[in-house]
C-alpha cells in the first residue's frame, strides 16, 4: 500500500462485495484514495464505477468488505452515517438540487439542520461558495432558471458548504450539453489544486490525464488496472483497458 | 359532392335537430308547474331566503368541509408516510385503515360516528352529533387524501432523497424538508378535486339531527321545504344547487387550471 506509514488514507476500501439481487456487481474491490488526492475512475456502463462510489457514503449498502473513512468503518452499525456523510460531499449526475428552493436555501438547509449553523454564518458560507464557483450573483435564483452547468455549479457549492473532507463526483458532466462542461471541470479542477481529496466516476479523460493523481479502469465489477493516468491512457496494459481506451479516446 | 359541401350539409342537419329538440322541450315543458315547484314566490326574489341560505347554509358548509379536509389531510400525512414505512406492521395498519374506509360508503361511516359511537360509549362528541358526523367525513377523507399523497411522494425523484442524505440530513428530515413540500406540489389538483367532493359530501350530514344554527346548505334547503313562504315546493333545493355550483365550478377550473400548468411545466 502507497500509504505513508502512520498516515490513515481518506478512503479504504477492503474486497468489498455488492449484489443487487443474484447480480454481483461489484467483485472484490480493494481501492484506497489518500488525502489530497484525485483519483478518476473509469469504464463502461455496468462495469460498477458508480456503484463503488455511492458505497463510499453507503447510498448503497455493501453485501460484504469494509470500507473506512478517514479511518472511520462506515459499515459498522454503530457508526453515526449522518455525521460522517456531512463530511463526505457528493455530486450527481442529475445535479439534485431541491427545485423548491433558491440557490442560497439550497446551500444553507443542511448547514443548519445538521452542522447546526446559525442563519447568518451559513449565509456567509454560502455566498463565499457561490462566489468560488462564479455564482454569487445568481443566489435569488431557482434550479429551474439555471442552466444545467450553473445547477452543477450550485450542487459543487451545496457540497463545499459543508466543509467537508473529501467529494465524491459521480459522472458530473454527464447530463450536460458539451459547451457546459468546461465551466464545471474548471472548477474541479480549482478544488483539486486546493488539495480537496476527490474520487471522480468521470468519461472525461483529459480531466483525468491533466488533473488526476490516479486513474482507475473498472470492468465487470473488478478494478481491472490502475496507476498514473498518463501512463494507463498512454500505454494500457491490460487488454480490456486497451478496448476500452479505443472506443472513447 | 365536394367534400366540404358534405361536411357543411352534415352540421346543419345536426345544429337543426339539436333546436328541434329544444323547441319540442319547450313546448312540453309544463312551464306554470315549473313556475310553481322550483321558482315559488318567497325563494329567488326573498332577501331573507337569501341570506339564511348564506349565512348559516353556506357557512357551516365550508366549516364542515374545512375540517374535513384539514383533518383529514393531517390523517392522511400520517398513513402515506405509514405506508411507505419500512417496518411491516405501520404498513399492513395504513393499508387495512385505506381499505377499510375507501371501501364503505360515506353515509354508513358518518350514521356510525353519530349514533354508533356516542351511544355505546356514553361519549359526547364536540359539536354533538354534527360534530361526530364531521369526524367521520374526516376519517374517510383522510383514507383517499393518503392515496393521494402516497402517489406524491413516489413521485419526487429518488435523487431528492440521496442528495439531502449524502449531506448528512436525517431520513426525517429529509422528509419533511425535502419530500413533503415536493409531493405536496405534485398533488394540488387531486386535493383540490378531494376538496370539492368534501363540500358535497358534507350534504350527507342531513341524516343526523341538527341545531338550527349548525344547518348546512342541504339541510337548510329541506327544512324550507317543509315549512317557510316556499314550503310544499322544491325551490329551495334549486337555490341551494346554484350555492353549490357557485362553489364548485370555479374550484373545478381552478383544479383543470393547475393540471395545465403542471404539465406544461414537466
Amino acid at each position: 500500500m502507497s500509504t505513508a506509514a502512520g498516515q490513515v488514507p481518506a478512503i479504504d476500501i477492503k474486497d468489498l462485495h455488492k449484489y443487487f439481487g443474484d447480480n454481483e456487481v461489484l467483485k472484490g474491490i480493494d481501492f484506497h484514495v489518500d488525502d489530497s488526492q484525485v483519483v478518476c475512475v473509469i469504464g463502461p456502463s455496468g462495469s460498477g464505477k458508480s456503484t463503488l462510489l455511492r458505497c463510499v457514503n453507503r447510498l448503497e449498502e455493501p453485501t460484504s468488505g469494509q470500507i473506512m473513512v478517514e479511518g472511520i468503518d462506515i459499515t459498522d452499525p454503530e457508526t453515526d452515517l449522518d455525521q460522517v456523510r456531512s463530511r463526505i460531499g457528493m455530486v450527481f449526475q442529475q445535479f439534485n438540487l431541491f427545485p423548491h428552493m433558491s440557490v442560497l436555501q439550497n446551500l444553507v438547509i443542511a448547514q443548519r439542520h445538521v452542522k447546526r449553523r446559525g442563519k447568518d454564518e451559513a449565509v456567509q458560507v454560502a455566498r463565499r461558495n457561490l462566489e468560488k464557483v462564479g455564482l454569487a450573483d445568481r443566489e435569488g435564483a431557482y434550479p429551474a432558471h439555471l442552466s444545467g452547468g450553473q445547477q452543477q455549479r450550485v450542487a459543487i457549492a451545496r457540497a463545499l458548504s459543508m466543509d467537508p473532507d473529501m467529494m465524491l463526483f459521480d459522472e458530473p458532466t454527464s447530463a450536460l450539453d458539451p459547451e457546459l462542461v468546461g465551466d464545471v471541470l474548471e472548477v474541479m479542477k480549482d478544488l483539486a489544486s486546493e488539495g480537496m481529496t476527490m474520487m471522480v466516476v468521470t468519461h472525461e479523460m483529459g480531466f483525468a490525464r491533466e488533473v488526476g493523481d490516479k486513474l482507475v479502469f473498472m470492468d465487470g465489477g473488478v478494478i481491472v488496472e490502475e496507476g498514473d493516468p498518463a501512463e494507463v491512457l498512454a500505454n494500457p496494459q491490460h487488454r480490456r483497458t486497451q478496448s476500452f481506451l479505443s472506443k472513447v479516446l | 359532392m365536394k367534400r366540404s359541401t358534405r361536411r357543411r350539409l352534415t352540421q346543419a342537419v345536426l345544429y337543426a335537430v339539436l333546436l328541434g329538440l329544444v323547441l319540442l322541450l319547450a313546448l312540453v315543458a309544463d312551464w306554470d308547474a315549473i313556475r310553481a315547484n322550483f321558482f315559488a314566490p318567497g325563494g329567488f326574489d326573498s332577501a331573507e331566503a337569501w341570506k339564511e341560505l348564506f349565512t348559516v347554509g353556506v357557512k357551516n358548509t365550508l366549516i364542515y368541509t374545512a375540517i374535513a379536509f384539514f383533518g383529514g389531510l393531517a390523517l392522511a400525512v400520517v398513513l402515506a408516510l405509514m405506508r411507505l414505512s419500512p417496518l411491516g406492521p405501520y404498513r399492513w395498519l395504513a393499508t387495512a385503515y385505506v381499505e377499510l374506509f375507501r371501501g364503505l360508503p360515506a353515509l354508513l361511516v358518518i350514521l356510525f360516528m353519530a349514533f354508533g359511537i356516542p351511544i355505546a360509549f356514553q361519549w359526547t362528541p364536540p359539536g354533538g352529533s354534527v360534530g361526530a358526523g364531521v369526524i367521520g367525513l374526516v376519517l374517510i377523507a383522510g383514507a383517499y387524501m393518503a392515496e393521494t399523497l402516497r402517489a406524491g411522494i413516489q413521485a419526487v425523484p429518488k435523487g431528492q432523497t440521496e442528495a439531502a442524505r449524502s449531506l448528512g440530513m436525517s431520513a426525517g428530515r429529509t422528509t419533511v424538508s425535502i419530500v413533503l413540500p415536493q409531493a405536496f406540489r405534485i398533488v394540488i389538483p387531486p386535493l383540490t378535486n378531494e376538496f370539492v367532493l368534501l363540500i358535497k359530501d358534507t350534504a350527507l350530514l342531513f341524516v343526523i339531527g341538527f341545531l338550527a344554527e349548525q344547518r348546512e346548505l342541504t339541510t337548510l334547503a329541506r327544512d324550507a321545504v317543509s315549512s317557510g313562504p316556499t314550503a310544499g315546493t322544491s325551490t329551495s333545493y334549486i337555490q341551494a344547487a346554484v350555492l353549490y355550483l357557485i362553489i364548485t365550478i370555479p374550484l373545478t377550473q381552478l383544479v383543470s387550471y393547475l393540471e395545465r400548468r403542471q404539465r406544461r411545466s414537466r
